[in-house]
Parts: structure tokens; C-alpha cells; sequence
């Protein structure tokens, strides 16, 4: 005899228990926490700020535990406590030529004022595993040498001085925001890189990748890119200026693409800007490259690959949204594929039913 | 860190006014997509943040609530979302679809007849009915401006062509009061008829494509069809099982290996009320009213 | 992690925008309807509904427009930006709401947002406070009314008919209308149908 199925709201909470106890894993290695995830796993937790934009080191690090190294899960959690914070307005620009420079690059020039530095970067290791990372290991102080005081230029300001590159002016009027405001097509560019800056770093890895192959050429060079601290100011009403909040590590790049011009303005090269929080160069480029395909239109340039596709990419470039999407896949639908079923049953016995008539007219007539 | 503190139904009173607004816009414009800025919930995208935030917008402390999926109570997600207005609301809620003040629903509509002091939410994926024709927005949005639908008839009639009836049997398009083309979500076309002139309000939620629509009470809504090829609903050739209902939508229940099969009502809800009023199926005799736990290793 | 012990009835706000929302949203899903909702005390020209709807849905996203009667107590403009941090503006066409204190000279829709063909829920809502709801009826039809909705509103401009059927015609572009008496409400959305005497 059948009986429906019922318990599922017990079967929820034992499917919690057994979530707990696979995070926690075996018991007899030691839990890790939240400084270990922070500093040892720092890249982690920069992503996990930088596409769940909330800039909280602990809060990410908790993230990262609870969804158990799933960066995209800890995203999510982090999107999802954001939303819950009360606003109270939008800081200053930051001054990213300001910036307590950790690390710094420039492909287009061999030296340029605050020189380069290579700082911490993963770049002429050689690929190979460490054994001896398996062990704790005593790591040796690095040399360092104090920080060259003063601002110094990016290359695209030092561009700009020789009316090189485009101008890059901010915005006039107040700069969107797309988590209180749907996006609507076309999208200014304000809201386009903060789309971008938010953006799968696998999306968009892959888009500006795309456009290197040919999909959306754009000839990047990349003139700079620069890891680490900047000061966050807020504009007070009620004192009347800007006090500042405390600062944070970004990655920004500046990428220096084909020039523009037309018979009435000057050839000139042309810009595509990625910032992210903490270190990742591989997101701030990828969204240089992007946010430059996406102007093509602008530009006069030919479109059509899809990497110069607004509404495709800013479209699917959120993580939490796709995931979202895909994974509802394992919800139940069977009140809809039971629909399908039985047009599809129905169809099937309409064909052999022709096909019975083409056979056996004779017999097919008496049905 | 200290926990934080939620609001009543965990939107903060700015968002809801927000979402509020655009309920209203919504009802005005009966099947119209407004916009609106869905926020970021608690559960993934895709799973009823749409219905949630529109559910959390409305409640009030003397709502009784009822959610279901798949036209039952109990599945998994209609529990989770159910709890989480309990925690959040501390809302009353019942599976009785009489009882309930405000339904949030997936995929279906409920086999009783609603009345005019309830408010059905859907949770709807895809609230464009022309996206899988055209995937660009700005090209639907002039669309349904113009009323441009001749693109969703030809695709409707070449599916008469291909198959000699019209293939779609869900989120299948409506018209909603003589104007808007509008996706009813993911129901089964069985429960298309009840979309129209019901005296509910009807709300309609997309969380992550971020737009809220509405069919108020006593609105026209019809299914999109062909003087020569009406709309037909959906018809089982079975009866439920339990309660031995024949007009009912029925799931099918694969029963043993060999692909023996049996159905039954898809409403809980409905099929329970039958039978506590003694109807009964084939297999659905007195003794049949327990019911299993589920698995419980989750 | 959840704390709704905050939250009761009795003095969370949640709970009276919720009340008062609830109440519109009826009126706007059942045109002509009237129902009650709790007042809120503003200062004059504001009408304890009035007061309680602008709380429960105007902030700092949503432009306010004032007609001359609201316009001419300060105090009503002041209690508008300490309660919903709304800002007050001068072109009708670019409030979310308008606040008409004198129904007799109702201005005219067209002075308002319309909304766009694509985008026809970028229009104003008039918040329209009358004396009464009653004297000379007129008969609705359309969305959310199961036949015939009767509605009698004083005092209104005597081409209130005329104004409304024009503004149908411009569906699904449009003004949606919510009058006010003292603490009750009616709506007429935009998809509201006059019927012919």
C-alpha cells in the first residue's frame, strides 16, 4: 500500500547535523580557525571580499570555514549578510596614485617614477611542489626596504600629462549602485565595472581571455598594475569634509589599449580599468580587459564577440545568481515533467498510430 | 562579532517599501513586469528568493501563512522557506489552503478555489515569456511595448506543425487582461484556467532577474491559443490513487524495477480533505491515512 | 542567530507600514473599494491616512511633489522630510507620489509622470484627499472588479470622468490614483474603466 511521503522538515535538520560534522571532518586534527583561514589563506579570503563586495577580512574568513573552502558558497554568505547592513552613503573616490604601494608592475615603460616592485607574487616561482610545505616549516624574514614616500602617477596619468590617452573623467551626477537600482540596458559604465568588480573571476578570466584570442580584440598593454594600501574617506555632513574610515588593500589595473581618433580628434590611446579588493591580479586584469571589450560600442568598433556583449556578460558574470540557477535544477519539477510526460506519451501513440494506419489501414480504421 | 538582529520578516523597512512600491505598480499594470531591486537573500537564486521577498514585504502578524511546492507542504523547500518566516515573522502557518491568509507557491495552484481574502506568490525563474525566443531584454522590453507578440504565436504554431499540438505544458503564456504576454511560472498548463477571474489576488516574484508582476482579482487571463487549435488543459487518464479524485493534477509515483506505476494528487492538501471526507482510491482505504517518515538521513 | 523579540505589535513600526500597505494594496487590487486603515497625526493639510501611507512608503528614493495646499504649511513639508528623508520637488513630472491637499483643483495628469511604453511603472501615484466618499457615483469596471465597482468621491472636478477615461486610454502608460477621507482609502489604478452613464 502507498503511503505519501512525509519527514521533511526532519530530514532538513539531520541533513544540517551531517553538513556540520563533515565540516568539522575528524575530530582528532585541530580545527582550524579563523586567523589560520585569514592569513594563511589570504587569496581566498580577498576573492571571497571582493566578489561578495563586503570588505571584512574576519567575516570573509568565517565564510570560507562555514562553507567549508567552497569560495563561491562563502560569497553567497557573505552577499547574503551584506544585504542586511544599514547604509550610511557612499565613501570618496579613492586615490589609488596615494596608494602605500606593496607591489607594482608596468609592462609599457622600463622604469617610471616609484620604479618598479615585485612584492609578493607567485609569478617567477617555478610550478613545483614544495614537500617541504607538508611540514611546519620556520620561514626566514624577507628583506625589505622602507616604502618610497609621495604619490606616485600611474602610467595612465603619466600618459594622460602628453595627451596620450583618453581623458578618464568621473561620471557627472551621482554614480549608480546595482545592488539598490535594477540594471537596465544599455549600462553606463559606472555600473558596468561594478558589475565587473563583482563578477565570477572564472567569467571574466575567460571573457578577457576570449578577447586576447581574437573575440573582441583590444590590443591591451598593461600599463600598471598595482597591489595595496589605500585610504577609504567618507564625506561627513555634519563635520563637512572627509574623514577618513581606515584603508584597505586593492589590486588595480590600468590597462593601455589600441587608439582611438577620428577626423576631429586625435589618435589616442585608449583605457580599460580593473579594481578588486586584496591581491588579484588575475581578476583586476581579466576586468580590464572586459570592461574595455564592452566599450567597443562606444568606440565605434566593431562588435559581436561576446565578450563586447553587455547584457551577455553583465548578465552572467554573477556567481551567486548562476549558481543559484543551476543548482535550483535539483529541485523537485516533476509537477512539470509529469506535463511533459504526458504530452510526450501522447505524441508517441499518435505516431504509432500513423504508423499502425500506413501499415494496416484495414485494422486501424475499426479503432 | 555579535549576531545580528533581523528585522520583522528579515527585510529591512527600506527594501520593503521598495518592494512594496513595485507590488502596486504591479497590480496596476496587471501582467507588466516592474522592475525592482531584489536583494540578496538567505537562500540561493533560484529557489524562491522572488516569492520570499514579496512574501516578506506583505506579511503582517495576523497572516497565516502556507507554502508549497509541487503543490505539497512538505517538500523540502516548501519546509525550509516555510521555517524561515517562522524564525523570522513568527507568523502563524498551516497547511490548510482554506485557513491560509497568504500562499506562496511553486509551480502550482492549489485544486481549491481561492476566495478574495487570500494572496497567492508565485516563484517564478524566468518572468519573460519571450526569453527563450529572444534572450535579449532590450529587445522584449520593445516587445511587449509595441505588443509586439507575433514571435510567440509563430513559435506556438510551429510546434502544431512539428507535433500536431502545441508543446509547451508549462509556464505556459498567457494574456492578462487583453494587454501584457505573460509567463504564469513554471505551473503545469492543467492549472492555467485558474489564473483567470480568480478572487484572489495573484502575486509574481523573480528574485534573481530582479521583477515583480501581478494579476489582480476578477482579471481575464488567457491562454494563448488558435481558432483552430484552442487551449486544451491537461487531462490524466488515471485518478488518484489515495482519494480516487479525478479531476485533480496527479503525480506519478514509480512503484517497483519494472516501472510499475500509480498516481496521485499533487495537493496535499486537497487529497488529505478528501479523504478525511471518505473518498478513497483504489488504495487509499481507511487504514492508508498514516503516513511515512521519510529517510531521515537527510 | 534570529532575534524577533524586538519585534512586537505594539511599537515596532514594521508592523503599522505593514498594516497600512496592506490596506492599499487591497484598494489598489479591488479599485473603488474602501477600507480603513490606522490614522497616523501629522500636521494639516495631512489626513491621518495620508500620513500613515507616506510613512509606510516614501523615502529618501522617492520625490515628492506637493500641490499648492500642501505647499503652503510648511510644517507638513517638515514632517514629510523628518519622518521619510523623501525630497520635496517642484516638476510634478519627476515625484514618485504628489500630495494634492485640494481635490477640487486636481491638476491635470499630464502634468505628471506618464510612465514610458517601456517602462510604464516610471509614473507618479496621487495621493488625492477628498472630504467624503460620497455624493454622485461613478461605475467601474476592469481588473480586480468582479462587475461593477460603485465609487462616490467629494469633491472631484467635474470632468473627473473625462480625466479618467483619457488617462485609460493611455494604458499601460498612466497616473494611478489612491483618495483619502480622513482614515479611509480608495484606489483607482490606471487600469480602471469608467463606465458610460
Amino acid at each position: 500500500m502507498y503511503v505519501a511521503v512525509k519527514g521533511g522538515e526532519r530530514a532538513i535538520d539531520n541533513a544540517h547535523k551531517l553538513l556540520a560534522d563533515a565540516r568539522r571532518g575528524d575530530r582528532d586534527v585541530p580545527e582550524v580557525s579563523l586567523d589560520q583561514i585569514d592569513n594563511q589563506l589570504a587569496l581566498a579570503v580577498d576573492r571571497v571580499m571582493s566578489e561578495g563586495s563586503l570588505y571584512d577580512r574576519e567575516l570573509a574568513s568565517l565564510a570560507i570555514k562555514q562553507a567549508r573552502g567552497d569560495l563561491i558558497e562563502a560569497i553567497f554568505l557573505l552577499r547574503a549578510y551584506r544585504t542586511t547592513l544599514p547604509r550610511f552613503g557612499a565613501s570618496e573616490p579613492l586615490d589609488t596614485g596615494a596608494m602605500d604601494i606593496r607591489r607594482r608592475v608596468s609592462a609599457t615603460f622600463k622604469d617610471l617614477p616609484g620604479g618598479q616592485v615585485l612584492g609578493p607574487t607567485f609569478d617567477y616561482t617555478h610550478r613545483l611542489l614544495d614537500h617541504t610545505l607538508a611540514e611546519q616549516s620556520d620561514v626566514e624574514e624577507p628583506a625589505t626596504a622602507p616604502a618610497e614616500a609621495g604619490r606616485f602617477k600611474s602610467v595612465a596619468e603619466l600618459l594622460a600629462g602628453g595627451g596620450l590617452i583618453e581623458d578618464d573623467d568621473p561620471p557627472a551626477g551621482d554614480v549608480g549602485d546595482l545592488t539598490r537600482e535594477p540594471l537596465s540596458f544599455p549600462a553606463k559604465r559606472d555600473l558596468r565595472l561594478q558589475n565587473l568588480a563583482r563578477g565570477d573571476e572564472g567569467f571574466l578570466l575567460a571573457l578577457g581571455y576570449s578577447t586576447q584570442r581574437g573575440f573582441g580584440r583590444t590590443h591591451p598593454f598593461a600599463g600598471e598594475i598595482r597591489y595595496g594600501e589605500v585610504e577609504v574617506e567618507f564625506f561627513a555632513e555634519d563635520a563637512g569634509f572627509a574623514v577618513p574610515l581606515g584603508s584597505i588593500a586593492v589590486t588595480e589595473c590600468q590597462m593601455v589599449n589600441q587608439f582611438t581618433g577620428s577626423a576631429n580628434r586625435a589618435p589616442c590611446f585608449t583605457r580599460g580599468y580593473g579594481l578588486v579588493f586584496g591581491q588579484s591580479e588575475r581578476k583586476a586584469m581579466a576586468m580590464a580587459l572586459v570592461d574595455r571589450a564592452l566599450r567597443a560600442r562606444e568606440l565605434g568598433e566593431e562588435t559581436g564577440a561576446p565578450a563586447q556583449d553587455e547584457e551577455f556578460v553583465l548578465s552572467h558574470s554573477d556567481n551567486v545568481q548562476a549558481t543559484g540557477f543551476v543548482e535550483h535544477l535539483k529541485l523537485p519539477h516533476y509537477v512539470d515533467f509529469q506535463s511533459e510526460l504526458g504530452l510526450l506519451r501522447k505524441l508517441q501513440a499518435e505516431f504509432h498510430a500513423r504508423d499502425a494506419h500506413t501499415e494496416t489501414p484495414i485494422q486501424d480504421a475499426a479503432e | 562579532m555579535s549576531a545580528p538582529v533581523y528585522n520583522f520578516a528579515y527585510l529591512d523597512e527600506q527594501t520593503k517599501r521598495m518592494i512594496r512600491r513595485a507590488i502596486l505598480k504591479a497590480i496596476a499594470i496587471p501582467g507588466y513586469q516592474v522592475p525592482f531591486a531584489s536583494r540578496e537573500m538567505p537562500m540561493p537564486y533560484g529557489w524562491g528568493t522572488g516569492g520570499v521577498q514579496i512574501t516578506a514585504s506583505i506579511l503582517g502578524p495576523d497572516d497565516k501563512l502556507k507554502v508549497i511546492d509541487q503543490g505539497s507542504d512538505d517538500t523540502t523547500n516548501a519546509v525550509s522557506i516555510r521555517k524561515f518566516f517562522v524564525k523570522t515573522a513568527g507568523v502563524e502557518t498551516t497547511t490548510k489552503t482554506n485557513e491560509a491568509t497568504v500562499i506562496q507557491t511553486r509551480h502550482r495552484i492549489p485544486e481549491q478555489a481561492l476566495t478574495e481574502d487570500q494572496v497567492l506568490v508565485y516563484q517564478v525563474p524566468i518572468p519573460e515569456p519571450l526569453r527563450f525566443l529572444e534572450p535579449r531584454e532590450t529587445e522584449t522590453r520593445r516587445m511587449h511595448a509595441l505588443s509586439e507578440y507575433g514571435l510567440m504565436h509563430v513559435k506556438l504554431y510551429e510546434d502544431i506543425a512539428r507535433h500536431g499540438h502545441i508543446a509547451t505544458t508549462y509556464a505556459y503564456p498567457v494574456e492578462v487582461g487583453g494587454r501584457y504576454v505573460m509567463d504564469p511560472s513554471p505551473i503545469p498548463k492543467f492549472d492555467n484556467p485558474k489564473l483567470s477571474d480568480s478572487p484572489a489576488l495573484q502575486l509574481f516574484g523573480a528574485g534573481r532577474e530582479k521583477r515583480i508582476y501581478a494579476i489582480p482579482p476578477y482579471t481575464h487571463v488567457k491562454s494563448l491559443d488558435f481558432e483552430d487549435h484552442p487551449f486544451e488543459p491537461y487531462r490524466h487518464d488515471a485518478q488518484c490513487e489515495l482519494c480516487g479524485a479525478m479531476n485533480s493534477y496527479l503525480d506519478e509515483v514509480i512503484t517497483d524495477d519494472a516501472g510499475s506505476r500509480m498516481f496521485v494528487c499533487s495537493d496535499t492538501d486537497f487529497c488529505e480533505d478528501r479523504r478525511a471526507a471518505g473518498h478513497h482510491g483504489p488504495q487509499g482505504g481507511p487504514a492508508a491515512a498514516a503516513t511515512k517518515e521519510e529517510s531521515a538521513h537527510g | 542567530m534570529l532575534d524577533i523579540t524586538a519585534n512586537t505589535p505594539e511599537f515596532d513600526p514594521a508592523y503599522a507600514s505593514q498594516a497600512a500597505f496592506r490596506a492599499l494594496m487591497e484598494c489598489m487590487a479591488r479599485p473603488g473599494q474602501i477600507r480603513s486603515l490606522k490614522g497616523v497625526d501629522a500636521p494639516a493639510p495631512f489626513a491621518p491616512a495620508t500620513a500613515a501611507l507616506i510613512k509606510s512608503l516614501a523615502d529618501y528614493e522617492t520625490p515628492l511633489w506637493l500641490d499648492p495646499a500642501f505647499a503652503a504649511a510648511p510644517q507638513a513639508a517638515e514632517w514629510i522630510r523628518f519622518h521619510t528623508g523623501a525630497p520635496l520637488v517642484g516638476d510634478p513630472a519627476a515625484a514618485a507620489f504628489a500630495l494634492i491637499g485640494n481635490a477640487r483643483a486636481l491638476p491635470g495628469f499630464a502634468q505628471f509622470a506618464q510612465g514610458t511604453s517601456e517602462y510604464p511603472d516610471r509614473s507618479t501615484t496621487l495621493i488625492v484627499q477628498i472630504e467624503a466618499f460620497s455624493g454622485d457615483a461613478i461605475t467601474l469596471k476592469g481588473p480586480g472588479i468582479k462587475t461593477a465597482q460603485r465609487l462616490a468621491a467629494t469633491p472631484l472636478p467635474a470632468d473627473f470622468a473625462a480625466r479618467m477615461k483619457d488617462n485609460r486610454a493611455l494604458f499601460p502608460r498612466g497616473i494611478d490614483l489612491v483618495f483619502v477621507a480622513g482614515t479611509d482609502i480608495a484606489a483607482l489604478p490606471r487600469s480602471v474603466m469608467i463606465e458610460e452613464r
